[in-house]
């Protein structure tokens, strides 16, 4: 049972670990005048409490008092919190858009970590302690003592069904899940399949529905029983809401409508995975197309260990 | 051949760098000064320290600065660092009856105790451009305004207060005895307190504010409003610390206030009389502090058992929209990279355009 390990390095409040001892080795020069990973440490107390009653009820959107953060509301406000929240000084970070470590917005984020907390970055999924990530879970598997992050845009299931916050509220505490079923009964009905590409819903430890973020449901199955611990964080929105490791995650589907992730009848053009969540590129302006792995910390780790596609 | 994408963080430096150039503009011409836009643009600066919620002219001014003049890029620079500031405290409830009041109408009485004050508005002035000012120049035509009487020489009796001596209108009570809430420090739940829903409003934007207040002007939740009073001027903020036990004036802050006085037919438990709606707001906007208030009276009506039905009238449809830097954050965040989830978009509709195929033979071209 490893998750007593991970609600430990949870629980272990950075100010502990202060600035002044942690070792100097080629880490980046933190920002002067801002406290540690920028929040100031009251703040960081009360989201760590929110994390913790998370962890505690799995699945559970914990109300949190979101802080306006130097970046816009909608890019990451929720996870930025939440990682300033867990980070020390000891800690490796990666930073991830879309399963790519070199998008805009991973770049940001990266780079505000290593410029207000002076901690240590990479692009490698097993180096990394925190994991902070928008739209998809890495494609290596994940380890006990990972932390993933998640940004979280709207993190209500069932917003689209019913508009009020305090009538969600209620229908998560009496556990009244029908309108999502029926939902997904309407989409079998109507297309003879369920038609939910990303944002699948799921059940987490046999209680709570939970929207997974935005990831494809392809990353579905890699939140069921993972060694890592996973948190979400909705700055808009002020929720966070956690998935502890080892816990049971289930996406919604029928007995005769099992759920099923999406599936490429080809492989990266780049390190020919094919298990991997694949982007579509369009290569020339005829429309010509290519296939490449959406990771790409593991498409390079591939094509280091030889590994060719087709391109 | 596709070669995965890289220099995202390059990308990102240029981008930048031909910011802070379009930022200062033609070399050729002065840079502005932050002391210029507090003094010359100084409702642009109002506007962002009031949705800012930070009352500092100097960083307000430098905010719009940087901004390039957008006042919502502007206003989210101050919310960014009001963040980081620690909070010692909260301040004594803020005296506006004791205002140096600088203006103050009431459309509800000819004549007052105190009188009318126009001070200095864009009312009655025709909406003329001023070639005069293209020239860097002096408006030669308007001679010097006289200061004599420019503010109130003492406190004025607020309309309200007035109204009720007679009991005609409700009184207005504190809703309980719990501290006031603050949403920058808890979340939102709701019902909200009416004190959550003036902060809210008061930092809320102010077209959006403006766009409901309007709506409830044209039939969508209308409470038939009189602007009883509208009053702009310096209050003193107090503090009183915890060592000394008693308050001390901290300094002056400008705000405006509107009280709006609404029709209301009465109820088994209340008689027929007036109600309220208040409107509270940094530095000099009308427009925001009566929209304020016609939107505090629209939300108050479950608590004077109207009905709700339209969006002014909608605690967390209003409280959930009204702020700017979320709004902005979110809508622009469409523009962040989407592909994995349109990836996963594309096949499912591909699988469904198959399904659809095999049913009903092939798909017409122009469907595509």
């Amino acid at each position: 049972m490893n998750a007593p390990t991970s609600a430990k390095s949870l629980a272990m409040p950075a100010e502990t670990k202060s600035a002044e001892t942690k070792p100097a080795e080629a880490k980046p020069r933190q920002e002067a005048g801002y406290n540690y990973a920028y929040l100031d440490e009251q703040t960081k107390r009360s989201i760590r409490r929110a994390l913790l009653k998370a962890v505690a009820i799995p699945g559970y959107q914990v109300p949190f008092g979101s802080r306006e953060m130097p970046m816009p509301y909608g890019w990451g406000t929720g996870g930025v919190q939440v990682t300033a929240s867990v980070l020390g000084p000891d800690d490796t970070l990666k930073v991830i858009d879309q399963g790519a470590d070199d998008t805009t917005n991973a770049v940001s984020i990266r780079r505000f970590f290593a410029k207000t907390a002076g901690v240590k970055t990479t692009t490698r999924t097993e180096e990394a302690s925190v994991i902070q990530t928008r739209h998809r879970i890495p494609e290596t598997p994940l380890k006990a003592g990972q932390i993933v992050v998640f940004q979280v845009p709207i993190p209500e299931p069932l917003r689209w069904l019913e508009a009020s916050e305090a009538e969600t509220r209620k229908m998560h505490a009496l556990e009244e899940y029908g309108v999502m079923h029926v939902k997904l009964y309407e989409d079998v009905a109507r297309f003879g399949r369920i038609s939910v590409a990303y944002d699948y819903p799921v059940k987490v430890d046999g209680r709570y529905i939970m929207r997974p973020s935005p990831i494809p449901k392809f990353d579905n199955p890699k939140l069921d029983r993972s060694p890592a611990l996973m948190l979400f964080g909705a700055g808009r929105e002020q929720r966070i809401y956690a998935v502890p490791p080892y816990t049971e995650v289930r996406s919604l589907d029928f007995e005769d409508h099992p759920f099923e992730v999406e599936s490429w009848p080809r492989c990266c053009a780049l390190c020919g995975a094919k298990d991997s969540f694949l982007d579509e590129i369009i290569v020339d302006d005829q429309g010509g197309r290519q296939f490449v792995c959406s990771d790409t910390d593991y498409c390079e780790a591939r094509r280091a260990a030889g590994h060719r596609g087709p391109a | 051949m596709y070669v995965a994408v890289k220099g995202g963080e390059q990308a990102i430096d240029n981008a930048h760098r031909l910011l802070a150039e379009e930022r200062r503009g033609n070399p050729e011409q002065q840079e502005i000064s932050v002391a210029q836009i507090s003094g010359q643009l100084a409702l642009a600066v109002d506007r962002v320290m009031a949705e800012g919620s930070l009352y500092d002219r100097e960083l307000a001014a430098l905010a719009i600065k940087q901004a390039r003049g957008d006042m919502i890029e502007a206003i989210f620079l101050l919310r960014a660092y009001r963040t980081t500031l620690p909070r010692f405290g909260y301040s004594e409830p803020l005296r506006s009856d004791r205002m140096q009041v600088r203006r103050r109408v009431s459309a509800t009485f000819k004549d007052l105790p105190g009188g009318q004050l126009l001070g200095p508005t864009f009312d009655y002035t025709h909406r003329l451009l001023d070639m005069t000012l293209l020239d860097d120049g002096e408006p030669s035509a308007q001679p010097a305004a006289e200061r004599v009487g420019e503010s109130s020489d003492g406190p004025l009796p607020r309309v309200v207060d007035l109204l009720n001596d007679e009991g005609l209108i409700e009184t207005e009570t504190p809703a309980d005895e719990r501290d006031v809430g603050d949403l920058t420090r808890e979340s939102l739940t709701f019902p909200a307190g009416r004190d959550l829903r003036l902060q809210n409003l008061a930092r809320a934007d102010e077209g959006f504010l403006l766009g409901l207040g309007y709506s409830t002007q044209r039939g969508y939740g209308n409470n038939h409003p009189f602007a009883g009073e509208i009053r702009m001027g310096e209050v003193a903020v107090e503090f009183v610390p915890e060592e000394l036990g008693f308050p001390i004036e901290i300094g002056e802050i400008t705000v405006t206030e509107c009280q709006m006085i609404n029709q209301f037919q009465g109820s088994e438990q209340a008689p027929p009389q007036f109600t309220r709606g208040y409107g509270l707001v940094f530095g000099q906007s009308e427009r925001k502090a009566m929209s304020m208030a016609l939107v505090d009276r629209a939300l108050r009506a479950s608590e004077l058992g109207e009905e709700a039905e339209n969006p002014a009238q909608d605690e967390e449809f209003v409280l959930y929209h009204s702020d700017n830097v979320q709004a902005t954050g979110f809508v622009e965040h469409l523009k962040l990279p989407h592909y994995v989830d349109f990836q996963s978009e594309l096949t499912v509709l591909r699988r469904l355009r198959a399904d659809f195929e095999t049913a009903s033979g092939p798909v017409p071209e122009a469907a595509e």
